[in-house]
């Protein structure tokens, strides 16, 4: 049996759509009939688009019809996590206070991808405004992860996570703000890129912390990664962040190996708390590197284990400040009943829109920010944060790139670590310091441990140098030829 | 004068709204007056995802206030959030600076009424926007009982500068003096319409008392809602006197924010100090530091114009004004430009300044405009007088005609027949007509009672209908009553 499209990478069915042997209408209708047979389970949709996908994919076909030039992203289904505006579908964040939230415009990522040629699947589930390393925290129940049902995607992004893994869309994009991206990623066995801060544009995605948030990529192959951060990166002056430097091609240079490279195994990411499983098959991949001619060094991150502590400051005060503008005053949630005043009103929108997570670090940032505590808080949050860039500088005058796990654990169950926040945070103690430093970091499969949970392996490289981070990563990928395929797609037939 | 036995210290803070065509983070056009939040979109009404952009005019344009005000441009300069819960504010944050303010010291001098010069120091000058307006709604018309709110948000966003004083004013005159100056000078600069009816040009006060010649300050208190320089003068006498009652009698002064009421004439407490925000400032981290370019600064400082003092000390100084005239030219910027533009054509100054104050202000004040008048014109009445052409009636009556149609002065003193009559031939046979018909008088003139030729003169302007050149009317009667 062949097998369906929608399991295909991008470049898998760019190739077929050009030789003709797909069209989008038939890769859409593949990825229709999984999201029937699967999200059930899954849950990894909040708001499918079905009727805007179809009419999408009928115009692209119409497109490529006339023999129009094709776009290596034309017809590709994409899922967007419900943190990304998409002009008039509902847009939620995974939070009540959102529920009805309508946006009157496109985030700037989704533009680029659907100027491309990308037809939008479908909105998807996260945790509440991106704060949570299991999906647990969203408003609308918890997604459930591909390789066991009862375990968790990770999050923030889980729902893309999943619905990729679980072949729901071939693409999806994702946010990375502390590790939302790479940890699902690492989790579902699938491919999370997050590139450097500033090269794909924040407009329209709904902000968590600003200075860390990122938009990054979920995919099943490396290639993919590159093709797709090909489309969204970029300069765009909505986003006075956005680095208006040149975007390379990321796709050229994928085969050009590791020869040479200087790969940095950062030593402090082997201790205390992670799995043996997980150590083991994160050490074989770097044997593989080495094998493929790479000069494999050990190297120190010192102040990496403060970044933990740094960013549960740093995240929630600007998210504190970030999150204000729900108030039930001109969208989404208002809270009924007979206020005293409009303050009234806005508080008490506040209370019953926001999930217990969410007032959690609300409540830390604006303590934090406090008169009298920013200081020894924020204030010492963000020399923290100067230390861990400078550690980075050091690491990347003697390497190329840094290897760590993703993440100490595979997939827990869900319910397990739900109760414990401190628990909770350490899931992202190795992802945290990219996005303090804002350099761009992928987690890539590497094996799957004795329960059959997938493992990532969590690349690091220079700010702007996601060209060396996909080449080193392919490189990986092409050497270990993982067949990644969640147990439950037997059931759903190939 | 303040209560005996104390002096008054007070600093101003003035927020001004510029006039750019559009927002400060938004593209969203920036203009007064229009229908209720017509002038929104998703950034400036704090929609989920949207992000600040600078409006660099809106930069160009502090900095030109700042170089004006002689400060420095800092050469790194950061935004931050000042966070608090309003509903006409859609962020429930105001995007503001905090310790890197763009402007960083600089001075104003103001010119008191008994005619001295008085330096006031500017603490800094920084960028910020604007909030949205709220009406409540209710039977009374009060915020009390107001049964719901409408916000406008077209207000929105709109870039504010904040330009903060020293405490160096000791009077109420001193800081009417400070607020007309720093006006004059945004409106010589061309920044902001400066117009504190519509809110383009707001000022808080601060205001304590110490014992004469004490050295330490007093407790301050800011006083909020002036709307005009008179009101600003009205709250600080009012709230210099209650003050100076307190001390009187041993009362403490507390730290807080009064509203000054305009009906009842009096300031009371808004919120004490104990009650005041804590504003969690913080770096706002969608827009990176500033950090102009030296370039770019000094190409803005070249578009810095003559400003108010130096402009009136110039009028005066060399141009030989009086520095009444002077100060009415100056405050008024269509004035200053008609009278530069006479001076341009060749006018001479001291003629064509009063033209400008009087007669060309009574016109354009009467027409609640400039109508056609250009500073052509103001030159062509100065030239044409002093040559004789036409006398002051004349081109009194030309220079409206001028103003309604906008022909050349010249060419409304021939259609309207002003032209002196300068023929020695004509105006000789009327000098002897005027000589035949008074044997009396010209017997006074000859008798030695010279002042009599006035009245000559009279009747020769009234036999040539006032066309007549008066110089020369007295010189041919003269010529024949002496000869």
């Amino acid at each position: 049996m062949t097998t369906p499209l929608c399991d295909l990478t991008g470049a898998e069915l760019a190739a077929k759509l050009a030789a003709g042997e797909a069209s989008a209408s038939q890769i859409l209708a593949s990825s229709h009939e999984r999201i029937d047979a699967v999200d059930g389970d899954v849950r990894a949709f909040l708001t499918p688009t079905p009727r805007l996908a179809a009419e999408r994919a009928d115009e692209l076909d119409a497109y490529l019809s006339t023999g129009a030039p094709q776009s290596p992203v034309a017809g590709i289904p994409v899922a967007l996590k419900d943190v990304f505006t998409t002009n008039g579908v509902r847009t939620t964040c995974g939070s009540k206070i959102l529920d009805s939230y309508v946006p009157p415009y496109d985030a700037t990522a989704w533009t680029r991808l659907a100027g491309a040629g990308a037809v939008l699947v479908g909105k998807t589930n996260c945790d509440e405004f991106a704060m949570g390393s299991s999906n647990e925290n969203s408003a609308y129940g918890p997604v459930h992860n591909p390789w066991d049902l009862e375990r968790v995607p990770g999050g923030s992004s889980g729902g893309s996570a999943a619905a990729v893994a679980a072949g729901e869309t071939v693409w999806a994009l994702g946010t990375d703000t502390g590790g939302s991206v790479r940890q699902p990623a690492s989790l579902c066995g699938v491919v999370g890129l997050k590139p450097t801060y500033g090269r794909v544009s924040r407009y329209g995605l709904i902000a968590f912390a600003s200075s860390l948030d990122t938009v990054g990529t979920f995919t099943r192959s490396v290639r993919d990664a590159g093709s797709m951060l090909q489309v969204v990166a970029g300069h765009d002056p909505r986003d006075a962040t956005s680095l208006d430097v040149p975007v390379p091609d990321y796709v050229a240079g994928l085969e050009d190996g590791v020869g040479g490279m200087r790969i940095g195994v950062v030593a402090e990411a082997f201790g205390q708390g992670v799995e043996p499983a997980v150590e083991a098959s994160v050490r074989a991949a770097i044997d593989r590197f080495a094998g493929l001619g790479a000069d494999v060094g050990e190297v120190l991150l010192p102040h990496a284990a403060y970044a933990l502590s740094a960013y549960y400051l740093i995240a929630p005060s600007e998210a504190s400040s970030n999150l204000a503008r729900y108030d039930g005053v001109r969208y989404g949630l208002r809270a009924e009943g007979d206020h005293a005043d409009s303050i009234a009103m806005m508080f008490a929108t506040r209370g019953e829109g926001f999930g217990p997570e969410v007032k959690r670090r609300i409540m830390l940032g604006t303590y934090a920010l406090s008169a009298g505590y920013y200081e020894a808080y924020y204030g010492q949050a963000q020399k923290v944060r100067t230390l861990v860039i400078r550690d980075y500088e050091t690491a990347f005058e003697r390497f190329d790139i840094l290897v760590s796990p993703t993440s100490p654990t595979t997939a827990f169950r869900i319910g397990d670590k739900a109760d414990d926040p401190m628990a909770m945070y350490l899931n992202d103690i190795f992802t945290i310091p990219a996005n303090l430093a804002g350099v761009p970091a992928i987690s890539v499969p590497c094996g799957l441990d004795d329960a059959g949970l997938p493992i990532g392996i969590q690349l690091t490289a220079p700010a702007l140098h996601e060209q060396t981070l996909l080449r080193t990563a392919h490189a990986l990928e092409s050497d270990l030829a993982l067949r990644m395929r969640p147990p439950l797609l037997e059931d759903v037939g190939t | 004068m303040p209560p005996a036995g104390y002096e008054a210290v007070i600093g101003l803070e003035c927020h001004v709204e510029l006039s750019t065509a559009t927002k400060m983070f938004c593209p969203c056009a920036n203009a007064f007056g229009a229908e209720p939040n017509t002038h929104t979109c998703a950034v400036c009404l704090g929609h989920p995802g949207t992000l600040p952009v600078p409006n660099r005019e809106a930069i160009a344009r502090i900095v030109k206030v700042g170089l004006a005000l002689g400060a420095q441009i800092a050469p790194h300069s950061v935004f931050h959030r000042k966070n608090y819960f309003y509903p006409d504010m859609p962020k429930n944050f105001q995007i503001s600076q905090f310790d890197l303010p763009i402007c960083v010291g600089g001075s104003l001098d103001i010119e008191l009424a008994d005619g001295s010069t008085k330096t006031v120091g500017i603490t800094r000058v920084h960028m910020e926007e604007d909030t949205g307006k709220t009406a409540h709604g209710s039977e009374s018309g009060r915020i009390h009982d107001a049964t719901h709110a409408a916000i406008d948000f077209n207000r929105a966003g709109v870039p504010l500068v904040e330009c903060v004083s020293e405490p160096d004013m000791r009077s109420p005159e001193e800081a009417a003096a400070y607020l007309r100056e720093l006006r004059a000078t945004l409106e010589a600069l061309d920044v902001s319409d400066v117009k504190m009816e519509e809110g383009s040009l707001r000022c808080d006060a601060n205001v304590s008392l110490r014992a004469s010649g004490a050295d330490a300050f007093g407790t301050k208190v800011e006083i909020k809602n002036m709307n005009s320089i008179r009101s600003l003068e009205r709250a600080l006498v009012y709230e210099i006197q209650r003050q100076a009652e307190a001390l009187d009698v041993g009362e403490a002064i507390a730290q807080e924010t009064r509203h000054w009421d305009e009906d009842s004439g009096t300031t009371t407490s808004m919120r004490s100090k104990e009650e005041a925000f804590d504003y969690r400032y913080f770096p706002e981290p969608d827009i990176p530091a500033m950090e102009p370019d030296p370039a770019w600064i000094a190409e803005i400082a070249a578009t810095v114009p003559e400003l108010p003092r130096a402009r009136r000390a110039r009028y005066v100084g060399e141009l030989g004004l009086k520095m009444d005239v002077a100060r009415v030219l100056v405050a008024d910027p269509s004035s200053t430009v008609l009278f530069e533009g006479a001076l341009a054509a060749g006018a001479d100054p001291v003629p064509a300044a009063n033209w400008v104050t009087q007669d060309a202000a009574a016109l354009r004040n009467a027409a609640g405009g400039g109508g056609a008048l250009t500073a052509r014109h103001i030159a062509d009445v100065v030239a044409l007088i002093a040559d004789g052409t036409v006398s002051n009636a004349g081109a009194k009556q030309a220079l409206e005609a001028s103003f309604d149609s906008g022909e050349p002065v010249a060419e409304a003193v021939r259609r309207l027949g002003l032209t002196q009559v300068s023929d020695t031939g004509a105006l000789g046979a009327l000098a002897d007509e005027v000589i035949a018909e008074n044997p009396d008088v010209v017997q006074k003139f000859r008798e030695g009672k010279q002042g009599v030729i006035g009245f000559l003169v009279g009747q020769l302007m009234q036999k040539a209908a006032g066309a007549a050149n008066p110089k020369l009317a007295q010189a041919l009667l003269r010529e024949r009553l002496q000869g």
